[in-house]
């Protein structure tokens, strides 16, 4: 019975390490990315409140709370209410099976450090993912306005589209690993990254990451000079807040799943294993801010075209060649 | 506790359905359907095939779901609320489906021992639904990526036979 | 070769954003920090006296009627010795939008734009400034111009007196 309790207090405990770790680190990435950009602006960024601006989410979180939550009259009431913490949740679960270091030893049990080790937990991911676009359509349909239809219509039109590169550029990553499980595919990078094995499906996934999780130079479903701001134009107070943290959320998901699907998770010399992670993860999501900064965005036709014409054939024959060359190699041993 | 949960999920699959059926808003029965399939994906997984309830999320209720949400709202259709939700000529064929349907099952419950027997509790990890997939049923599987290929083919040859033309005529 | 001069123009930009990162911020920070605005700066207006220390201005409504979004009001008034005055002299600056339009109509160069821009207020109605606030005892751009030392009535100098000035048109008679 004591066991029990320890058990779960031990996984209760793990789970609101986690929770806290992934919501400051979205706070966070808003700040670091209003700053990073900033700075390639020439310009400081935010810099007021707190030190260096070190307090400035939570001036913008008592900002978005204290602000009036609008509902336009003619929006559908309840899937408006409802699709920002669609946007949010999906996000936040496809970080339960992402494995952040390797099993602890405490009080003589193993503690995996995963908050779920799904053995379809790849799949997992990709469904949430693909889950996620509800939150953007429902919302833009539901706040009844032509601009949040629009950036409903193209994030969907977008998301679908490359949500087939990014399944493609993952089964190579699977057949390496033979394994579902993103654990067990981090395992199998205790060598060499799959980065290296396979750059071509390291890049695919990237560019598709870029496109799922909406960033420039792939934000057309908020693109501010046409849309005004696309889906979320008629949200206001926390429920932006829900789209925005969930969009960081994403951020830092997608930053997770790179790390462990070709960037070797954990492994790493010297440094704990905890820190290899973080490290990589921040440096992942560093060049999603450093590519916002860099590139404008693509026009739709270059955004369908880059996709369907270039990715998704490029992705095929990528699998094919992989495919062949793991028959090859399994042949020969 | 699994079948409580089963019959959860099971309620929760036939509420969804009825409420897709029913709605007026073409966007709230699309987002019914959703529901209805993620209960589904749940039972499924519940049944031991975690491969299968993946794939349902990710097909039905992530891409296929999309297109249909895409189209309704590309086409705008509001919701008619004048009109009756089925005219009485359109009542009888679902009236004698539901009936059919009652039929079967009372048939099967009563005549057929072996239904009554809970399903035996198996699990099929992606590997063996991979090798029993494309060892057993390889056949089909080639087959039906066949289906598909040719349908491939067949809406690039539309698609591009439609463009052929529209250059013809604008020159 | 354009496929290679894509690439390029793909991957230039990053090195371009990294090095960026990395260099001072041109921008400064404004309340700690201030720069010192040109002398010509066009910030809030100001009401000039001429070299003698008397108000410029004399009441002619040219500024407020050449103002775009009607901010400037005033009431005329005239001095014993004929001399004409604004009674009162009033420009929201909650409605200027600081183009400059009021100093350019003026003919007596009074209404200046002047380079003092820090005019942020919690409340627009301390933003109604008065002629009072407006004006300074300085002749502003140009401190030696004297407008009734050009032309006008007899107030600095009889009429016609000035150098400029040729004696006034006698039009009861038509002889040269
Ligand atoms: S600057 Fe322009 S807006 Fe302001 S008082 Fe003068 S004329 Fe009016
Ligand atoms: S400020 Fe100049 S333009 Fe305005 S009333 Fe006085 S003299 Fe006339």
């Amino acid at each position: 019975m004591n066991d029990l309790l320890l058990t779960g207090l031990l996984i209760l405990i793990k789970l609101g390490m986690v929770l806290a770790v992934l919501l400051s680190m979205a706070a966070y990435l808003v700040l670091a990315e209003r700053k990073i950009l900033g700075r390639m602006q020439r310009r400081y960024g935010p810099n007021r409140v707190g030190f260096g601006g070190m307090l400035q989410p939570l001036a913008d979180l008592i900002k978005l709370l204290t602000k009036e939550d609008f509902i336009p009259a003619q929006a559908d009431k309840w899937l408006f209410m409802l699709a920002p913490g669609l946007a949010a949740v999906t996000a936040l679960l496809a970080f339960a099976v992402v494995p952040f270091a390797p099993p602890l030893e405490i009080f003589g049990r193993q503690l995996p450090m995963v908050v779920c080790d799904l053995n379809v937990g790849i799949l997992y991911f990709f469904g949430l993912s693909s889950l996620a676009v509800y939150g953007v359509a429902l919302g833009g349909w539901a706040s009844n306005s032509k601009y949040a239809l629009l950036g409903a219509l193209r994030a969907m039109g977008q998301m679908l589209s490359y949500e087939l590169a990014m399944g493609l550029s993952i089964v190579p990553v699977i057949l390496m690993a033979r394994s579902f499980s993103l654990t067990e595919i981090v395992q199998a990078q205790a060598s060499a990254p799959f980065a290296l094995c396979n750059p071509v499906a390291f890049g695919i996934f990237f560019i598709s990451a870029l496109a799922e999780s909406k960033r420039t130079p792939f934000d057309l479903p908020e693109a501010e000079n046409e849309l005004v701001a696309g889906y979320h134009t008629e949200y206001s107070g926390m429920r932006f807040g829900l789209f925005f943290v969930g969009e960081y959320l994403n951020l830092v998901v997608l930053g997770a799943i790179i790390t462990s699907l070709f960037l070797g998770g954990w492994h790493g010399p010297f440094l704990p294993p905890i820190i290899w992670f973080l490290g990589k993860v921040l440096a992942v999501a560093f060049v999603f801010i450093w590519i916002r900064g860099t590139l404008p965005r693509l026009r739709y036709d270059q955004l369908m075209a880059f996709g369907w014409k270039i990715l998704v054939p490029l992705a095929l024959v990528n699998l094919l060649v992989t495919g062949g060359v793991l028959l090859w190699l399994g042949g020969a041993s | 506790m699994a079948s409580l949960l089963f019959y959860l999920l099971a309620a929760t699959a036939l509420l969804a359905t009825l409420l897709c059926i029913t709605r007026r808003s073409p966007v709230h029965a699309v987002i019914f359907l959703i529901n209805a399939f993620f209960a589904l994906a749940l039972m499924f997984y519940l049944l031991g095939a975690p491969l299968i309830a993946a794939w349902e999320v990710i097909v039905y209720a992530g891409a296929i779901m999309v297109l249909f949400l895409f189209v309704i709202m590309t086409l705008d259709l509001s919701p008619d609320s004048q009109r009756p939700a089925l005219s009485r000529g359109q009542w009888a064929p679902v009236l004698l489906l539901f009936l059919l349907l009652l039929v079967s099952a009372g048939l099967i419950l009563t005549f057929d021992p072996a239904s009554q027997a809970s399903v035996p509790l198996f699990y099929a990890s992606p590997r063996s639904f991979g090798a029993a997939l494309f060892d057993r049923y390889g056949l089909a599987v080639e087959i039906v990526s066949f289906q598909l290929l040719f349908a491939a083919v067949g809406a690039y040859y539309l698609g591009r036979r439609r463009k052929a033309r529209q250059a013809e005529e604008s020159s | 070769m354009n496929l290679w001069r894509d690439i390029k123009g793909t991957f230039q930009p990053f090195w371009v954003t990294l090095r960026y990162l990395f260099k001072r911020p041109v921008t400064i920070s404004y309340p700690e920090q201030k720069r010192t605005p040109p002398p010509r700066y066009r910030a809030r207006m100001i009401l000039t006296r001429d070299p003698e220390g008397e108000e410029r201005c004399v009441a002619c409504h040219l500024c407020s009627a050449a103002c775009p979004v009607d901010c400037i009001s005033m009431q005329a008034a005239e001095r014993e010795d004929g001399r004409r005055q604004a009674a009162w002299f009033r420009i929201n600056f909650a409605r200027c939008i600081y183009c400059g339009l009021c100093a350019e109509a003026c003919p007596t160069m009074a209404i200046q734009m002047s380079p003092e821009y820090e005019l942020g207020n919690r409340d627009p109605l301390k933003l109604v400034w008065e002629k009072e606030d407006l004006l300074v005892d300085h002749g502003g751009k140009d401190p030696n111009y004297h407008f009734y030392r050009h032309s006008g009535i007899g107030v600095a100098a009889p009429r016609g007196g000035n150098d400029d000035e040729l004696p006034p048109v006698n039009i009861k008679t038509n002889l040269p």
